[in-house]
């Protein structure tokens, strides 16, 4: 074993010994028309070398560094309280729940308006992570290219405005019924394919849709993006400086406040908030409904599903189609917060944010999903100094979950059912 | 009420079934038997949909039912527990018989999120009907349990309730007593009469268990190698020089 340990050491070191050195090591400097090749300095190499011994020596000591990771969980004086009584804990759940949103309610007025602009981001992450949790952590079909029913909505409010100047809230409703569409044909040709086949054509489809979005010029701009996006409305009122649509008010004049700019960042954060509210009760709904159980009896057994009546094209079609629908919704939020929209802010990485943040959260579980999106989108902007860092964190933060708590931040739980005892 | 005709599954250049062909009745507990790799689970599999029959008819109800998907199959009321356990393993027991009664529950979206009175209604009747069935095999303690987490012979009744919720007509059973102990398999035979006499279900039944099958079955069909090799009561069975030959081996 100890022979074993060591030897994997060895090679682990002088993998990473092999891919720093020549990568931070060796430099390439330009010397007139030449370019020549320069050794780095000492602390580099140095450096270098401790990244090397440290791999060598987590590696030999690796069991025993696992193992007491493994019983981090033990620090946690609740991890072994008995559980709470069911109403209990229900009636303490609905009470924090309700404090929470009424502090998201007014919380938008104490604060700067940077931070309501990020809580906004936040709000159409929380949206987009609760409809794929539908589709990944409910249905448990791996969907990599989920935003592209996000750039759907986000490109029919912007492209219905260009061209027949609709507004944000008629556009809410187009946006996220055409991304179910999406999501809907998408649905049939997955129809057979489970896990890795699966994911491979979902990442297909989101790359096509942004490639699309890319080639269309003559509809979409391409990469010049579509700009002037307006910002969603309230009652005919505007909240710019000046109204830019014909009969509509401006908010200050209406009120006779003086003008501030954080007016529509607040009114498009609290949209975004009962946006975020409805597609979370909704999906919770769901899950209690027929169609949700059907979703979990996929995932769970698919033959077993089947031999008891459940037919598979409805329940995938339906899991997919109703994830997409709220990309959808927070597709629209996003052209209307950004006001300019380009295939940029749809690449394969949204993707694979969104698709992070619902397995961090923990799949299935509506509040770790929610408290996975906080922490995913706030955490880099409180830490914008390490922003070259960024996705190094990320993707230890990643490794280090799957060890520790592979079941997420906050497991799914099952819902408790009273049921009538028999005569 | 079943009646298989001829019926041939052919897997490239093996047939696994050849020419089977039996009839259930209702009212009635019908068992096949065979050696291990007889072909007798290819035949449930072609019953239940799971495999497009390579020849043969099978009837039920007087409509053809062969080549037809499964889930449609089930939906006529001719519904299937598995060799190994396949229940719904992360949800609780009561939502595993839940998700088993959708096609008797109102699946319109709009009537669930706004819960209408008739949705309500429904609701609470598929609940009280797994509430009755749990209680039927002994389960009702553990309703709010993961079904993952029961024990094997639970879990095996939990199979079987989950297929009465559903209201079958026809139950077919796939080695309903493979890893029970004795005590628990004289409950399963229990079990299976009371589905047959108070509840008015036919059964189609695979099983090694001789004791079990002897005692409970209306008639036995005799596979062997994919060929029917012998049918009748347990008695004329038990003496048919072929099938002792076969399978019960002459003692």
């Amino acid at each position: 074993m100890a022979a074993h340990n060591l030897k994997h050491a060895l090679f682990c070191a002088m993998v990473t010994l092999v891919i720093a050195y020549p990568i931070l090591g060796l430099n390439l400097e330009a010397e007139g028309t030449q370019v020549i090749l320069e050794g780095a300095d000492t602390l580099t190499v140095v450096s270098v070398l401790v990244a090397a011994l440290a791999v060598f020596l987590f590696q030999l000591f690796r069991d025993t560094i696992m193992g007491s990771l493994g019983k981090l969980p033990a620090i946690n004086p609740f991890a072994h309280r008995e559980p709470m009584e069911q109403n209990k804990r229900q009636r303490l759940e609905t009470i924090a729940l309700l404090i929470l949103v009424a502090v998201a309610l007014v919380w938008p007025f104490f604060v700067s308006r940077g931070s309501v602009d990020l809580a906004t981001l936040v709000l159409i992450y929380i949206m987009l992570a609760l409809g794929l949790n539908v589709v990944v952590g409910l249905a448990g079909l791996l969907d990599l290219g989920y935003v592209a029913f996000y750039a759907v909505g986000a490109y029919t409010f912007a492209l219905l405005h260009q061209y027949f100047g609709v507004s944000f809230w008629v556009a809410l409703p187009i946006g996220a019924l055409l991304a179910a569409t999406f999501g809907f044909l998408l649905g049939f040709p997955v129809l057979r394919l489970r896990g890795d086949y699966l994911a491979i054509v979902t990442l297909g489809f989101g790359e096509i849709i942004r490639i699309l979005l890319n080639n269309m010029t003559w509809l979409t701009g391409g990469p010049n993006g579509i700009g002037g996006i307006p910002d969603p409305t309230v009652f005919g009122m505007e909240f710019g400086r000046r109204v830019k649509e014909e009969g509509n008010v401006s908010f200050h004049e209406m009120f006779d406040v003086a003008y501030s700019g954080s007016h529509k960042i607040i009114v498009l954060y609290l949209i975004a908030l009962v946006l975020a509210l409805f597609t979370a009760l909704v999906i919770r709904r769901f899950t209690k409904m027929p169609v949700g159980r059907s979703w979990e009896a996929l995932r769970e057994d698919e033959i077993a599903a089947r031999s008891l009546g459940l037919s598979r094209t409805a329940v995938k079609l339906s899991a997919f189609t109703i994830g997409a629908f709220f990309a959808g919704f927070a597709g629209t939020v996003f052209a209307s917060k950004q006001g300019f929209i380009s295939p940029e802010s749809f690449v394969f990485l949204e993707s694979a944010i969104i698709l992070a943040i619902v397995v961090l959260g923990g799949m299935g579980s509506q509040l770790g999903v929610i408290l996975a999106a906080v922490a995913v989108i706030i955490l880099p902007e409180l830490a914008r100094e390490f922003s070259e860092y960024r996705m190094l964190i990320f993707g230890a933060a990643m490794v280090l979950m799957m060890v520790w708590r592979p079941q997420g931040l906050l497991p799914m739980r099952r819902i408790h059912i009273e049921l009538n005892k028999q005569e | 009420m079943l009646e298989v005709r001829n019926l041939s599954m052919r897997f490239g250049g093996l047939l696994a079934v050849d020419q089977v062909s039996l009839d259930v009745q209702e009212h009635e507990i019908v068992s096949i038997i065979g050696p291990n790799g007889a072909g007798k689970t290819t035949v449930f599999n072609c019953m239940s949909g799971f495999y497009r029959p390579t020849g043969g008819q099978i009837l039920f109800e007087g409509r053809e039912i062969q080549g037809k998907p499964d889930y449609k199959i089930s939906r006529l009321g001719l519904v299937r527990t598995f060799q190994h356990v396949r229940l719904f393993s992360k949800m609780t027991v009561v939502e595993n018989l839940l998700v088993a009664q959708h096609r008797h529950l109102n699946t319109n979206l709009i009537a669930g999120l706004i819960k209408t009175p008739s949705y309500r209604h429904r609701e609470q009747q598929s609940l009280d009907r797994a509430a009755y069935w749990l209680d039927r095999v002994g389960l009702l303690d553990m309703a709010n349990r993961e079904a993952g987490n029961l024990a094997y012979g639970q879990q095996r009744r939990l199979e079987i309730a989950r297929c009465m919720v559903t209201e079958p007509k026809l139950l077919m059973l796939d080695e309903p007593a493979a890893g029970l102990n004795p005590a628990e398999t004289r409950d399963l035979n229990q079990l299976i009469i009371s589905l047959k006499e108070d509840y008015n279900v036919s059964v189609v039944l695979i099983e090694h268990d001789m004791s079990l099958v002897m005692e409970i079955s209306d008639r036995i069909n005799v596979i062997n190698q994919g060929r029917p090799l012998a049918s009748g009561t347990p008695d004329e069975v038990r003496q048919n020089d072929d099938v002792i030959k076969a399978y019960l081996g002459e003692a």
